[in-house]
């Protein structure tokens, strides 16, 4: 088995993803399709929400993977702090777009929600707020790697963002449970069975949450390849300059 | 076909909005990736030609 240090090597990266991504596209297509599907077309109504319980199939998963992409980015990042691999710092970089569009899902989803359950598009609640703001950083974190021509600096800067933001992307999934003053209700999945969906709606949000998850990892892989081959562009070209 | 009720609005506008934009990131990604690699081999090919 080989080390996980070992995928640092940029070719090394690319080999290895290019033999996991058609299964992995594949399986994500599957789950998300499948899910969505099961989802829409084969649950019930809610007695209280009404068909709009079915926002639930794509909000959680988005919401989910909004929070966690930028975990995987922490993580990242501070792989390429302490130990200086490019592939990890591109990684985190690779996922910011995702991560954004996750963040955009979750709350367009949750604002269509919100107006004929709640009477409001928007309300400044601890949980929908914290989430604003994450959006803000991710826009904040693409304009920060875009706006740097020296990728280290530019990693090393954006790692730092990436560091701060790290307190929204906890205070959204965390501020339901400390703040009571919010609208927004607790976590659907939950090990408390009181809390937890209805096992109906249950299955079909697992399997898109699958499905989110196998897409979010197949984009950021494919993703990261992108960008390593645009900075061994980079440098030939530089060299090719040099070299006159 | 499923009966939304008096919430068809909502519930198909939160399809549509999700689906399109999950459907863009991954139209680019791919775009993107395929651009890149093209490239990436043009520009190694005249590095290697170059010495």
């Amino acid at each position: 088995m080989a080390s996980i240090w070992s995928y640092a090597n940029p070719k090394k990266f690319i080999e290895t993803t290019d033999r996991v991504l058609p299964a992995l596209s594949v399986l994500a297509l599957a789950a998300l399709v499948g899910g969505l599907i099961w989802g829409f077309f084969f649950t019930p109504d809610d007695y209280k929400q009404g068909s709009t319980v079915k926002i639930i199939y794509l909000h959680v998963p988005a919401a989910l993977m909004a929070i966690n992409a930028w975990m995987m980015m922490l993580i990242a990042s501070l792989v390429w702090i302490i130990r200086r691999h490019h592939v990890s710092a591109l990684a985190a970089k690779a996922a910011a777009p995702v991560g954004a569009v996750m963040t955009v899902i979750a709350l367009a989803t949750g604002a269509i929600w919100g107006q004929p359950m709640w009477g409001t598009w928007w309300e400044w609640d601890p949980r929908l707020t914290s989430f604003l703001i994450l959006f803000l950083f991710y826009l904040g974190y693409m304009a920060l790697w875009s706006a740097i021509e020296d990728d280290d600096t530019a990693a090393d800067l954006t790692g730092i963002l990436c560091l701060v933001g790290s307190v929204f992307a906890l205070l959204s999934r965390y501020a339901v449970n400390f703040w009571n003053q919010g609208l927004h209700q607790g976590a659907s999945l939950s090990l408390d069975k009181e809390e937890n969906v209805a096992d109906v709606f249950y299955y079909p949000l697992l399997l898109c949450i699958a499905g989110f998850v196998l897409l979010f990892v197949a984009l950021v892989f494919l993703r990261t390849q992108t960008e390593i081959r645009a900075r061994r562009m980079r440098a030939l070209m530089a060299r090719e300059r040099l070299d006159g | 076909m499923v009966d939304l009720g008096k919430y068809a609005t909502e519930v198909l506008a939160s399809y549509a909005v999700s689906i399109a934009l999950l459907a863009a990131l991954v139209a680019m990604s791919v775009i993107r990736a395929r651009r890149a690699r093209r490239q990436l081999a043009q520009i190694e090919e005249r590095v290697k030609r170059n010495g």
